[in-house]
């Protein structure tokens, strides 16, 4: 196998924008990305492009592409047919200024309050360092009633763990809705690739999210090597998934513990925390870093070590372990059980990603949607039914084992095959899309490559943007005591959502 | 016999405070070392409380002196447990009876206390800690009190002091059915009143899932030290009234200088090992749904209430 297919590519007005992707979305394929681009600033034929990436489950990828004149920008809204259509249309009108007409929910996404109004940091011209003025607030829809409060929670939190505010309306203890303020995690990393050597984006990549190192420096690399036209050999490839299935391992095990964690049986944490340790020693001795960083490269992959194959399979045996005395403990299952379920209807209209979509009976992952390398019979997809924290501890569960296989199997593949070399040149122009399953669900880049091999435009998808929502919706019911516990079951990036 | 009371009552107080942070240095230490960790080490709650009063509080602008009382509060109500609870010696004041309704009463008092601290930070957490913690105490108390009273039925007193006198008079009335299951429901409800597992989690940092440590979180410094001393000295008196009705011997029936070391040893120990054991005993188990927490009180409240018909039934 070698790369998939170039997209087909198709370009509408705007009239004819939302028809398309209704039609394309009937096709059983998913929205995955939306980039703006803006062409030829501050010329009289300034321009938005907008390109709308649909990913099929056999490989397939369409590109719908619209061009509007850059002043008074609108698009009809896609809300209608696409919930994650809606959203990235809230963040382009943040970032861009594109407004999308008639949207069903006209609020902000990214910007906070005491951005200066008609800020877009995204286009050429915008101030790099613009005068915030003080918060001006940010309005909740209040539920009003008998006996209803509200509990604000964050940004600032007790654990060490990443900012964003979540405001509960509570009867009693039971949460009648959710709000959730994200975007305190705001770097403009999107800007910041602009300009800089397309090999120089990697460093940036792997810093976009720290858990995601690899899922999002490979995703980088991918979608380069697509857009100038570079092939990747079959052994760089079998090291790349090697890459991403410990990252998978070490995240995974992690999680298991925090979940256990929260129902107060600390004993688990402590022995996944150790397992997770000898996780990051074993990457340090792979790569260099314990967060597998630096050994994805345009075109290629590296490993400075042979991976030890008997303490990857006696960790998974001991996650296997841990995993069992958890569920058979009456206590903790009865914790996790029915605990925030995420119905498969809403998890499917909602577009999410991952383990979270898997749990709730989707099957979707990237690494039999969009493989880029051949993991043979030790692959299959983990799904459970049920949607509650107990259905997302147990997915985690089976891609344990299915990532500690996938190791062995692809370290065999790669001893037997010869390092290559290969001088790269790096030239542009192009455009290219990388898609990988990372250990939270599928990530999606899209660069474009000037002519001089900078980075013109990188639009960077983390599966925790589409499954963000998807949180609120499965805590209706669930009682405020809980919340950290399906909280820590969704684990959701807020760095890779904010970007 | 009131000069040996009144030496009695200070032993205890003295005792109560040296041991308190001992006792919960003991339990997070057999905690961590069963979960493979190293711990903080057995004086760490002893350092931390220094630290603690050694602080000026914080006080949110706008706050009413209940900030300031409600600690003062919470530490003599403890006091005033440790120094009526039979810890070292049955030997009791006449004028001032360790009545079970009085120990009821003044541990009431506590968790007013606490709920009011709660409430008057005026964030959701300390309204939410506060509203949760009267929902457990609503239902703890009745227990303490049933629990007791079974005990007392036997004895033909409601002193505390005298009924343990009585049981250590008549080794064969512990091991009567009324006798544990009233130990066993006292048991359960001193978990769920000390804020243990699987009630409450006291080692969580997450707010949401808190009952004791939503309502202190507002408070710091000396405030947040005498709460934190307040309680775990709460946690040692009902331990200790355990400790001594499930297991009597060894403590002093009159105020002699032998006896009263005995009987210091005694509690010491009986203390030091039933909060280990409650601490091994939390590795293995999780913490409970808040709304099936009620169902294990409730049942508590079964088990108190069998004990005391019982008690009727047999004697």
């Amino acid at each position: 196998m070698s790369r998939l297919d170039p997209p087909e590519v198709i370009r509408v007005d705007r009239e004819r924008l939302v028809e398309t992707i209704a039609a394309q979305l009937a096709g059983g394929l998913r929205l995955g990305l939306v980039a703006a681009h803006e062409d030829r600033p501050s010329t009289s034929d300034a321009r938005f492009r907008i390109v709308h990436v649909l990913l099929g489950a056999d490989g397939r990828r369409v590109e719908v592409v619209v061009e509007i004149p850059r002043a008074g920008a609108w698009l009809p809204t896609l809300a209608g047919v696409s919930y994650p259509a809606g959203r990235f249309e809230r963040e382009m009108r943040d970032l861009y200024g594109i407004v999308p007409r008639d949207h069903p929910q006209p609020y902000r996404l990214v910007r906070h309050g005491h951005w200066p109004t008609g800020y877009h940091p995204m286009l050429a011209d915008a101030d790099p360092n613009p005068d915030f003025g003080a918060d001006a607030g940010f309005p909740f829809a209040e539920v009003t009633g008998k006996g209803v409060y509200e509990i604000p929670v964050g940004p600032v939190h007790a654990g060490l763990i990443e900012p964003g505010h979540f405001r509960f309306s509570v009867v009693g203890e039971t949460i009648v809705r959710m709000y959730q303020r994200l975007y305190f995690a705001h770097r403009g990393v999107e800007k910041l690739f602009e300009g800089r050597p397309a090999a120089e984006g990697i460093a940036l990549a792997e810093r976009i999210s720290g858990d995601t190192a690899v899922g999002h420096s490979l995703a980088f690399a991918m979608a380069v090597e697509d857009a100038l036209g570079i092939e990747v050999a079959e052994r760089e490839r079998l090291v790349r998934a090697l890459l991403v299935e410990c990252e998978r391992l070490y995240n995974h095990i992690n999680d298991i513990g925090a979940i256990i964690n929260d129902t107060g049986f600390g004993i688990v944490n402590q022995h996944a925390a150790r397992l997770r340790e000898t996780l990051l020693r074993h990457n340090e001795r792979l790569t260099g870093h314990r967060l597998l960083r630096g050994a994805i490269r345009i075109g290629g992959a590296d490993l400075l070590d042979r991976p030890d194959l008997a303490l990857v399979a006696a960790v998974a045996d001991e996650a296997a372990e841990l995993a069992r005395i958890s569920t058979e403990h009456p206590m903790v299952a009865n914790r996790l059980d029915t605990t925030a379920v995420l119905p498969p209807d809403q998890a499917r209209s909602l577009g999410v990603l991952g383990y979270v979509a898997r749990a709730s009976g989707i099957r979707v992952d990237a690494r039999a949607d969009q493989p880029f390398a051949d993991l043979g019979d030790g692959f299959h997809v983990v799904t459970a039914e049920a949607g509650d924290v107990r259905a997302r501890f147990d997915v985690r569960v089976g891609e344990i084992a299915v990532s500690a296989r996938l190791v062995a199997d692809l370290a065999v593949r790669i001893q037997a095959l010869e390092r290559s070399s290969a001088v790269l040149e790096l030239a542009g122009p192009g455009a290219g899309l990388g898609v990988v399953e990372a250990w939270r669900g599928t990530l999606v880049h899209r660069v474009e490559v000037g002519a001089d091999g900078n980075l013109t435009r990188v639009k960077v998808v983390d599966p925790s943007f589409c499954t963000w929502p998807a949180l609120g919706i499965a805590l209706a019911d669930t009682i405020v005591p809980d919340f950290p516990l399906a909280n820590k079951s969704f684990n959701l990036s807020y760095a890779g959502n904010d970007l | 016999m009131t000069i040996g009371a009144v030496t009695v009552i200070v032993i205890h107080l003295v005792l109560a405070v040296l041991l308190s942070p001992v006792l919960i240095g003991v339990m997070r230490t057999t905690r961590a070392r069963l979960e493979g960790r190293v711990g903080g080490g057995i004086r760490q709650p002893w350092r931390d409380l220094r630290k603690l009063l050694a602080k000026q509080p914080t006080r949110a602008p706008g706050s009413t002196p209940v900030l300031t009382l409600a600690p003062i509060l919470l530490m003599a109500s403890s006091l005033v447990l440790c120094a009526l609870i039979p810890f070292v010696s049955t030997v009791a004041l006449t004028s001032v009876p360790g009545d079970l309704f009085v120990v009821v009463g003044v541990l009431l008092l506590g968790t007013v206390a606490l709920a009011l601290l709660g409430l008057e930070s005026g964030t959701a957490f300390g309204g939410m800690g506060s509203s949760r913690h009267m929902v457990i105490a609503a239902l703890v108390e009745p227990t303490v009190l049933l629990s007791i009273y079974a005990l007392s039925v036997p004895a033909g007193t409601s002193a505390l002091a005298a009924i343990v006198r009585a049981r250590l008079a008549d080794p064969a009335s512990l091991l009567n059915p009324a006798s544990l299951l009233a130990i066993f429901a006292l048991v359960v409800v001193v978990i769920a009143e000390t804020g243990r597992l699987p009630v409450d989690n006291p080692s969580t940092h997450l707010e949401l899932t808190m009952i004791h440590e939503a309502m202190i979180l507002e408070s710091g410094g000396r405030d947040l030290g005498w709460l934190e001393l307040g309680s775990w000295l709460r946690l040692t008196a009902l331990l200790g009234l355990v400790a001594n009705l499930a297991l009597p011997w060894g403590i002093a029936q009159d105020a002699a200088p032998l006896g009263l070391l005995v009987g210091v040893a005694a509690i010491t120990g009986k203390l030091l090992l039933l909060g280990a054991a409650l601490a091994a005993v939390e590795v293995f188990i999780a913490k409970l749904r808040l709304f099936r927490v009620p169902e294990l009180l409730a049942g508590s409240f079964v088990l108190a209430f069998l004990s005391v018909s019982a008690s009727y039934l047999v004697f």
